[in-house]
């Protein structure tokens, strides 16, 4: 196992007044647990306000979190410092959803990338501009461009400046937070078939933040399904599609538009009335229950177990408690 | 920066013809600062170490072309190693407000915390004084004297470089490339020299122009309070305050150190404009793309 999360919480409190006393909290991420394997796209999937990004910069040492514990590689890295969290860092790397705003725009291209090449490797400048034009050229960008700045690129190629800057240190798993989200169509395909060519060549491991269940479902190996800071359903990404259990996963899934007609006749999409509660104030038990069409009793009452229904297929619904 | 920037740097201040003027001014300005104690005509009056009754208070001529003052001493002379004592205070003035204001206002602003909230109200004490005040006050605790003045001008200067760092950092400090830099693995220094400060300086560098010339202008100030620069140096404001109570009798003594003084003001703030135009990368390839 490469990557365990353990009972992350991350709570962000809310504070009034002059004096900043705290009034409550936004329970962003709510005691979730997961893992990412090595050599496997593990993907994060939920609606904006999910928490989905949150457990992402956790992940990444951008917030620390409540509580909870981050294993990686076996190591407990939760409250990493000093060398220890750089060599963490450097196992460890990040591609974020605007590709223009995650480059210095005074900097050139070149020097983004040679940027964490000059800080870890014992290389000398020249080293490190041919290792990252290497790098540049291997994620599809013309030699011309290495000596332009950001804003003479088009949003396709900042990603690629991104991922090659991300792939820099041959991290041991990256994490991409929305990388596709941004793009338009014909793009996100580019990208995404470039993440699964370094994916192969690279043998690293990928943890895929995103809303977009086409993409999740072209990439990855397991999905996670977050709904509130909860983490509702788990499983690997075929039997998930096919076998969605939770309420709100089949919701999720039948969202998706279908390009065979005769099929999206058969099954009739579900829509989830209202919209996702306040994460300050959650709703007693199950998050869903207010929207749930199998709402139950217990559903009010008690927050569900966390049930495995076959081999890696969990969910987290009273439905799938009759024992 | 290439070839590339630099042409287009170029075609930008060609396209405006008043950027042209400004950068002239200033360059003639520096260039006179550094080179006026070698070229003055009359190198003894310029410094102030002579003393001629019969060219006393003689109007401007082909010989004395701004004239002669009280003391029968060149004012064109004077004037012309004026510059380099304005130049001294631009200089000295905005590069200690900004050493000072840059390092309070990037450590406030990417610490946040209470260290942000000691660093900014003790910025805000000094914020809270009209600056040629507290300049005037700093001035006359440390006694007049060309040091003296810098110090003062810059003392009541830095809070506003500080402030001005401090709102651009925290606007800087969350976009996605900090957070970029921090996986990465940077250091906190690298990332507030390398990544913050650089993207906050546009409006600093701009103000920092503009306030070259109020410098010279606030010196002067200073100088014709009597609490400036002491006599005999040609300081512009203090050539001026002499020549003020000669006014009726001469009025070429405070009309040309007066006009050196709207120049270069003038200057600066053309210079500021350009900056303004050059800096920002995006707003340079754009312009230069439509051709303008």
């Amino acid at each position: 196992m490469l990557l365990n999360i353990l009972n992350l919480k991350m709570y962000f409190p809310i504070k009034k007044g002059i004096f900043g006393r705290v009034v409550g909290y936004v329970k962003a991420v709510d005691d979730i647990t997961f893992s990412v394997n090595l050599n496997e796209v593990y993907s994060l999937v939920g609606e904006s306000g999910s928490g989905k990004s949150t457990v992402a910069r956790c992940i990444l040492k951008l917030y620390e979190p409540t509580s909870g514990r981050i294993l990686f590689e076996g190591r407990d890295v939760t409250y990493a410092r000093g060398r220890e969290l750089l060599e963490y860092r450097m196992k460890i790397q990040a591609v974020f959803q605007n590709p223009y705003l995650s480059l210095n725009p005074r900097m050139r291209i070149i020097d983004i990338v040679a940027e964490p090449i000059l800080e870890h490797m014992d290389v000398d400048k020249a080293d490190a501009y041919r290792i990252a034009l290497e790098l540049l050229e291997k994620v599809g960008l013309s030699d011309e461009l290495t000596r332009r700045y950001p804003s003479s690129l088009s949003g396709g190629q900042a990603q690629r400046v991104a991922i090659a800057r991300a792939i820099a240190l041959k991290p041991k798993l990256v994490v991409l937070d929305e990388p596709t989200s941004a793009l338009d169509v014909s793009l996100q395909a580019q990208i995404l078939n470039l993440l699964e060519d370094l994916y192969n060549e690279y043998r690293m491991s990928y943890l895929l933040i995103s809303h977009d269940l086409s993409v999740v479902r072209y990439i990855s190996d397991r999905v996670g399904v977050m709904y509130l800071g909860k983490l509702v359903e788990e499983s690997y990404t075929e039997n998930l599609f096919e076998n969605p259990l939770h309420p709100y996963t089949q919701a999720l899934i039948s969202a998706v538009p279908e390009p065979d007609a005769t099929r999206s006749k058969l099954s009739k999409r579900i829509v989830l009335p209202g919209e996702p509660p306040s994460a300050i104030s959650p709703p007693s038990g199950c998050r869903l229950n207010p929207r749930c069409p199998h709402a139950m009793d217990i559903c009010r009452r008690e927050e569900p177990p966390i049930i495995e229904i076959e081999k890696g297929h969990t969910v987290s619904c009273w439905l799938y408690t009759k024992a | 920066m290439d070839l590339e920037e630099i042409t287009s740097i170029l075609r930008l201040i060609k396209l405006n013809p008043l950027s042209i003027v400004g950068i002239a001014i200033v360059a003639t300005f520096i260039t006179l600062g550094i080179i006026s104690p070698y070229i003055v005509p009359y190198p003894a009056d310029a410094w102030g170490y002579s003393y001629n009754l019969e060219t006393r208070l003689l109007p401007p001529s082909s010989k004395y072309l701004f004239g002669t003052d009280e003391m029968g001493r060149d004012l064109f002379s004077r004037v012309l190693l004026g510059t380099r004592f304005s130049l001294i205070i631009a200089i000295g003035v905005v590069g200690i407000a900004l050493a000072i204001g840059i390092v309070v206002g990037l450590i406030a602003g990417y610490m946040g915390g209470s260290i942000a909230m000691i660093l900014m109200r003790i910025t805000d004490m000094f914020l809270a004084f009209p600056p040629l005040l507290l300049a005037i006050a700093f001035a006359a605790t440390l006694g007049r004297g060309l040091v003296n003045v810098i110090i003062a001008l810059a003392l009541s200067w830095w809070p506003w470089y500080a402030r001005l760092i401090y709102i651009q950092v925290n606007s800087v400090k969350n976009l996605p490339f900090i957070d970029a830099a921090r996986v990465i693995g940077l250091s906190t220094t690298k990332i507030m020299f390398r990544h913050i400060l650089p993207n906050s300086l546009t409006p600093i560098i701009i103000q920092a122009a503009l306030d070259m010339g109020s410098a010279i202008l606030e010196a002067a100030g200073l100088s014709f309070l009597g609490i400036g620069v002491p006599p005999p140096i040609p300081e512009w404001g203090l050539l001026i305050s002499q020549g003020w109570a000669l006014i009726n009798r001469a009025w070429w003594l405070s009309l040309f150190p007066g006009i050196a003084i709207v120049i270069t003001v003038i200057g600066f703030n053309l210079l500021a404009d350009t900056f303004q135009e050059i800096m920002d990368p995006r707003l340079r390839s754009t312009m230069v793309m439509r051709g303008i």
